[in-house]
């Protein structure tokens, strides 16, 4: 039994022995590497980038974030959640960076003095989906007010987000704006993110409300078509803004400087702007850096 | 689809995907690790929780064995409060990191091993163990004699204490926030995979990680029943 288990512990030692000399081994060789590629030196310490799930399941932040670390330095801990959690863990400075979808929402939190720098970075925009017989009959309908309306009158089943993220903020405005409290059996609130809120409605013959690059990832996975598009009121816009450094001295206030200037500058607005238009035809964000006067 | 999960999840094994063999590599040392650590604290006080009588013991043990179901939300979201920023034990900056990961599932795990040791010491014949004290054993050489009389116990133990850390997502999601490269382990990409549309993928790495739970659980089974045979 003894051998047994000193069989046992030094079985368990040798997977944590061996994986911090590999650990160090490829941080060692990872450093070689990029001292031979870049010859300036990488600035080195961690960023928080609390963003909303839809900048990840487009795959946008896996071009964009592996960039910054390759020309700029940093280890930046990406966190997907909803728009409504990201600004709260800038609330709370428990972020760095916020890179979020609810300019209003936004617009609060900067005046709170928790966030400064906020600048426009690019937008797409939101879409109605809905099964492919339309009960509801959205299909000739260019007004998104009109479509909501229609979907209430007409009792049929709308999958919301219900989380509180950007999308979820810019759906509720809709009903706000019609004086509706959506409720009961035919609004069902998922809780979850966008992948997951749309599998629903495909499942269950729902319509949904949905940001154009989260469906596009999904929609042969779904058995829902794209019923009103094109709107003013639907357009989707992300910003991105550091948290101040000022109220909560934890900030790696350089590091998210840099991440700012980065997603705004010339270079990476291109990448935006490329994005997805190999894999769907279309580009699944368009870029907008210093465009703020237009969006006002 | 489910053939095409099958035939992704053939395909990253074969073609040594050097993204899905991080995920794996990571997912095994983070929970082997916070196994190792719950063993280490989880056997001796199992073993003090049957051997030494104490007022309130029974709660205790009660407490334990509530505590062996844990959700790991719970346990998540509690070292998400203590660790964050501006929590308690914030100044470690510890939070999206992978001692965060193991912290959370050490503690989903201890309450496992401390349950299931001390029942299996309590079944160790009181009589053994007045016999082995008759015959001049000191202390520890009694400690390490009653344990091996409840090796199979303790490593069927051991088992379920991985299989608990191995599978859960709830709090590697919450305080490892599943970083690309750094903080996203098995569990965590596969819901990650779902949302993004690639179900094949999402598919590939549950088998990948059904896989991985299966050999580590082989590899104690056989540790354990060497000797039976």
């Amino acid at each position: 039994m003894k051998k047994l288990m000193i069989l046992l512990t030094t079985l368990l030692l040798l997977i944590v022995g061996c994986s911090n000399t590999n650990d160090n081994a490829n941080i060692k060789k990872d450093n070689e590497n990029k001292q031979e590629e870049v010859k300036k030196e990488k600035k080195t310490g961690d960023i928080i980038l609390a963003t909303t799930t839809s900048t990840q399941d487009s795959g946008l932040l896996d071009v964009l974030i592996p960039k910054f670390e390759e020309e700029i330095g940093y280890r930046v801990k990406t966190i997907a959640v909803g728009t409504g959690k990201a600004l709260e863990m800038g609330q709370n400075g428990e972020a760095d960076v916020l890179l979020v979808h609810a300019p209003d929402a936004e617009k609060a939190v900067v005046d709170s003095g928790a966030a400064i720098n906020r600048k426009l970075v690019m937008h797409n925009d939101f879409i109605i989906v809905g099964p492919k017989n339309d009960p509801a009959g959205l299909k000739s309908l260019k007004d998104a007010n009109e479509a909501f309306k229609q979907i209430n009158t007409s009792k049929s089943l709308f999958v919301s987000r219900g989380d509180d993220s950007g999308t979820h903020k810019s759906e509720l405005k809709f009903w706000d704006k019609l004086g509706i409290k959506p409720s009961g059996i035919m609004y069902q609130e998922t809780g979850q993110g966008m992948g997951e809120t749309l599998r629903v409605a495909s499942e269950k013959g729902g319509y949904t409300y949905t940001d154009r690059a989260t469906f596009l990832a999904l929609k042969d996975e779904l058995n829902l078509d794209i019923l009103v598009e094109g709107d003013k009121s639907l357009l989707n816009i992300y910003h991105v803004m550091q948290v101040n450094k000022e109220k909560f001295p934890k900030v790696n206030d350089e590091g998210a400087k840099d991440l700012v200037d980065f997603l705004v500058s010339e270079d990476v607005q291109k990448v935006i702007g490329e994005f997805g238009v190999e894999k769907y035809k279309e580009p699944l964000f368009f870029p907008d850096a210093g465009k703020e006067k237009e969006f006002e | 689809m489910i053939l095409e999960g099958v035939a992704e999840a053939f395909r990253m094994l074969i073609t040594f995907d050097p993204e899905i063999y991080k995920i794996t590599w990571l997912t095994l040392k983070i929970s082997g690790t916070a196994t190792f650590i719950s063993l280490c604290i989880g056997v001796p006080l199992g073993v003090a929780l049957a051997w030494i009588k104490f007022p309130g013991r029974r709660i205790f043990i009660s407490i334990v064995n509530t505590a062996m179901g844990f959700p790991p939300v719970v346990v998540g979201l509690w070292v998400f409060i203590f660790l964050s920023r501006n929590g308690p034990l914030g100044f470690l900056n510890l939070l999206y990191t992978p001692s965060a990961i193991i912290i959370a599932q050490a503690i989903i795990a201890s309450p496992i091993i401390i349950g299931l040791t001390s029942a299996a010491v309590m079944q160790v014949d009181d009589k053994m163990r007045l016999q082995i004290k008759a015959l001049g054993a000191t202390k520890i050489q009694m400690l390490f004699l009653v344990l091996r009389e409840a090796r199979y116990s303790i490593i069927a133990a051991v088992i379920a204490g991985f299989g608990a850390v191995i599978s859960e997502i709830g709090a590697s999601m919450m305080v490892g926030g599943n970083i690309k490269g750094y903080t996203r382990v098995l569990t965590t990409a596969t819901v990650m995979e779902v949302s993004k549309g690639n179900t094949e993928v999402a598919i590939g790495i549950t088998i990948i990680l059904l896989l991985l739970a299966y050999s580590v659980t082989l590899f104690l089974t056989l540790l354990q029943q060497r000797e039976r045979s």
